[in-house]
């Protein structure tokens, strides 16, 4: 109870899957607590099935938001900082709660966020120019190569800096027109669904960012071994778990960004969106 | 009308076949401990020479030279490195005729080809990575990118100088030292190149060959001290590659299998199309893995298509690799002529149609006539495996999106063809089709400024192009 005697509402933390805010098909829970110990909220906890049911709506969404034009998806991502924006003392709140750090450092993370999103949204309509080519080729032919996105996108969220880390690594892949399905930081887990409230009203199309709280060893393996994910950032696991996934990322040759030491209050570069970008080249014969 | 031609051999004197070849480290040919094996012509059967097989020791002496010659490689100038390079660039352009005939011999592709397409591409690729090398700063990788270290490559026999092309010049232009594995059917033109590195003066140990099978190239692939993996071939071996390099933070590169849609619609001019297809299926034996394997022909010209391309396919002369006027070459080797037979019977039993070019197959050697399937549906074999041979699955579409659905529906992602004279819908389906090349009025065209590689199971990197150098960059 607060001092002024009135009861708190509380919020239940659920998915994010298909835009909407499905609990776990399983029905399972998960305590979270906060850096001290304190209760904080049961989460859900995510199922195979519920990561099949989120790969389902990213491949849904594939088509329209890698169709959509870059200006277009800037033009989202700079609405999703906007949002943020505007709930800065909810996001800094439960990061003081997540990460045990003063009101003050939580606040330079969640500005660091929002300005990584406006600095991603700034590239849909650059990387393109930075990353294609018109090719000099010795013949009568006209050849250009541009990136394109690869497809469906898993991505395990870093356990630590569960808002920065995690639109750090969220933002490199939606803002080139893959769509993804997010493995959130399984310790932190309540920023990003706060996150996923952000998306879920930034005209943000269903189904581009899907996010699942759980455990991150459940639910990895089945991403990278999912037939339908076409690349997979391992950020969030340990070497071993980041192991076995590669393991069976292998098994379509999905597109995998490997776990490194990561500074994210650093300038990003551009790695974090070329891995999940394909390079196509189309030629034509030149003549009258 | 049918034109007779008189034989237009080649020279076979321009090559030197030694009986027996060593492993190429460290600048110097040595024995193998391995069981060495014999290369045939697979025109005629006859035995070439005898190849030392590299083992797991021979393996860790190939990568512990190329280390040593490392640290020197690196350190050099851009522009030394350059040199070295277009040296290599030019004495394969002095020796091209003996490596086109070298190389027919050993594969088996008709020399039009080996002297008109794979040399020139080979030499042009070194000299585009040769220019490289002292502008690396410039490529959009940073100020002063790193090379990787050693590099181990293990390539296919379909295009083996140009896959060698491929992989080293790009590596050494980074300023990588190279463990090359060139396919175990077709090993010597890598070796021709190994002694074009003594030409060049090449440090010894920046480039190392290593002949031998399946076992030499996984030891290779394997090896703690190798930074680097870059692979062409099947996906089901880049899979096992994928598979074996999780966890160690080695860099991997994998060029893989296709099942390339040719997508010809009813307003494309017809004649320039079905050349397209016989280039597209019929170039090399169809040993290509952008090879336009799935004829997509628009429903109300196929029989009109199907008519000419018949007619065109019974003109192919297909006989002795050395002979001038040869449009098909031999099938590599034994293992695969009976992989294309028994993917073309699948065929039949499923209920394709099948229509083979009438023409006389030699005695000797291992053939496979030109070959087309009609009444292909997307869910036979010979519509979703790689043959990886001349022949040919033939399906028709009604409207452009069921053609890019068609297209589409494979694991593979690797290339694909249009033909149509409307410039909006090439630009629109060039759009929707997943892949990473698509030609478009034309087929089979390749250049080292042109980045190459694939979506989906057909691989990740590109070859080719500044795309190719981040392969051999720390970025």
């Amino acid at each position: 109870m607060s001092e002024t005697g009135r009861l708190a509402v509380r919020k239940t933390y659920k998915l994010f899957v298909g835009g909407a805010f499905p609990r776990s098909e399983s029905g399972r829970s998960y305590v979270v607590s906060s850096s001290k110990g304190d209760f904080l909220a049961n989460a859900a906890r995510a199922s195979r099935k519920d990561a099949r049911d989120a790969v389902v709506a990213a491949r849904k969404a594939f088509p329209g938001w890698s169709g959509a034009t870059p200006y277009n998806r800037g033009q989202i991502l700079y609405r999703v900082a906007e949002m943020m924006e505007g709930r800065r003392a909810q996001f800094v709140a439960e990061v003081v709660d997540a990460d045990g750090v003063s009101a003050r450092k939580a606040g330079e993370l969640v500005d660091a966020a929002v300005d990584r999103l406006v600095w991603y949204a700034g590239w849909s309509d650059k990387i393109g120019a930075i990353q294609g080519a018109a090719n000099p080729v010795a013949g009568p032919y006209f050849n250009l190569s541009t990136a394109e996105p690869t497809g469906v996108v898993a991505v395990v969220a870093p356990p630590f800096g569960p808002l920065l880390g995690l639109v750090s690594v969220v933002a490199p892949v939606i803002v080139t027109g893959n769509t993804c399905v997010v493995v959130a930081s399984e310790r932190a887990p309540l920023p990003s669904i706060t996150l996923a409230e952000v998306l879920a009203t930034s005209d943000l199309p269903g189904g581009v960012v899907n996010i699942l709280t759980g455990h991150t060893g459940e639910l990895a393996p089945w991403l990278a071994g999912h037939m339908d994910v076409n690349g997979i950032d391992l950020t969030g696991c340990d070497p071993d778990l980041a192991r076995t996934c590669e393991q069976e990322a292998a098994e379509n040759l999905k597109r995998v960004l490997r776990p490194a030491k990561t500074d994210w209050l650093a300038d990003p570069g551009l790695d974090r969106m070329t891995t999940f970008l394909e390079t196509k080249t189309v030629w034509h014969p030149v003549g009258i | 009308m049918r034109f007779e031609y008189a034989p237009a051999p080649e020279s076979r004197d321009v090559v030197d076949i030694k009986p027996s070849y060593g492993l190429f480290i460290n600048g110097d040919f040595v024995d193998g401990s391995g069981t060495a094996f014999k290369t045939i012509n697979p025109a005629s059967e006859e035995m070439l020479a005898e190849v030392a097989a590299a083992d797991e020791a021979d393996v860790d002496r190939a990568v512990t030279a190329a280390r040593k010659a490392f640290e020197s490689w690196a350190a050099l100038p851009g522009r030394e490195r350059a040199k070295y390079l277009f040296r290599i660039a030019r004495i394969i352009q002095e020796r091209a005729r003996e490596l086109a005939v070298l190389e027919s011999l050993d594969n088996g592709k008709p020399i039009r080809e080996s002297r008109d397409v794979d040399l020139p591409l080979v030499a042009a690729h070194f000299f585009y990575y040769a220019g490289w090398a002292d502008k690396l700063g410039h490529a959009g990788f940073g100020a002063d990118p790193r090379p990787l270290g050693v590099a181990g490559q293990v390539i296919p026999w379909n295009f083996p100088l140009l896959m060698l092309a491929w992989k080293i010049a790009p590596a050494l232009a980074c300023g990588n030292t190279v463990v090359l594995k060139p396919a175990e059917t077709t090993p010597l033109t890598a070796l021709a190149f190994a002694e074009i590195c003594v030409q060049a003066g090449l440090p010894p140990g920046v480039v190392n060959i290593l002949t031998g099978a399946g076992a030499t190239g996984a030891a290779l692939v394997n090896h703690p001290g190798v930074d680097k993996v870059a692979f062409t071939g099947s996906t089901e071996v880049g899979r096992l590659i994928a598979r074996s390099v999780a966890g160690t933070g080695k860099k991997v590169t994998l060029e893989l299998g296709g099942k390339a849609a040719n997508i010809v619609f009813d307003d494309a001019a017809l004649d320039q199309a079905v050349e397209g297809i016989v280039n597209g299926i019929f170039f090399n034996q169809g040993h290509v893995c952008c090879a336009g394997s799935r004829l997509l022909v628009q429903e109300s010209i196929a029989e009109e298509l199907l008519d000419a391309l018949k007619r065109r396919l019974g003109t192919l002369r297909l006989g002795d690799p050395l002979d001038k006027n040869t449009d098909i070459g031999a099938i590599n080797s034994a293992e695969q002529l009976a992989r294309i037979r028994s993917l073309t019977e699948s065929g039949e039993l499923e209920g394709a149609e099948r229509w083979t070019a009438s023409c006389p197959l030699p005695d000797k050697g291992f053939w496979f006539p030109p070959t087309l399937f009609t009444g292909v549906a997307q869910s036979h074999r010979i519509a979703r495996e790689e043959i990886f041979g001349p022949v040919l699955s033939v399906l028709t579409f009604r409207t452009p999106a069921e053609a890019v659905e068609k297209a589409n529906n494979t694991p593979y992602g690797l290339s694909a063809g249009v033909w149509t004279e409307k410039g909006s819908r090439i630009l629109w389906m060039a759009d929707k089709l997943r892949a990473g090349v698509v030609w478009a009025n034309t087929f089979n065209r390749f250049d080292p400024a042109s980045p190459f590689g694939g979506y989906k199971e057909s691989g990740h990197g590109r070859e080719g192009g500044r795309h190719g150098l981040e392969a051999y960059l720390d970025v």
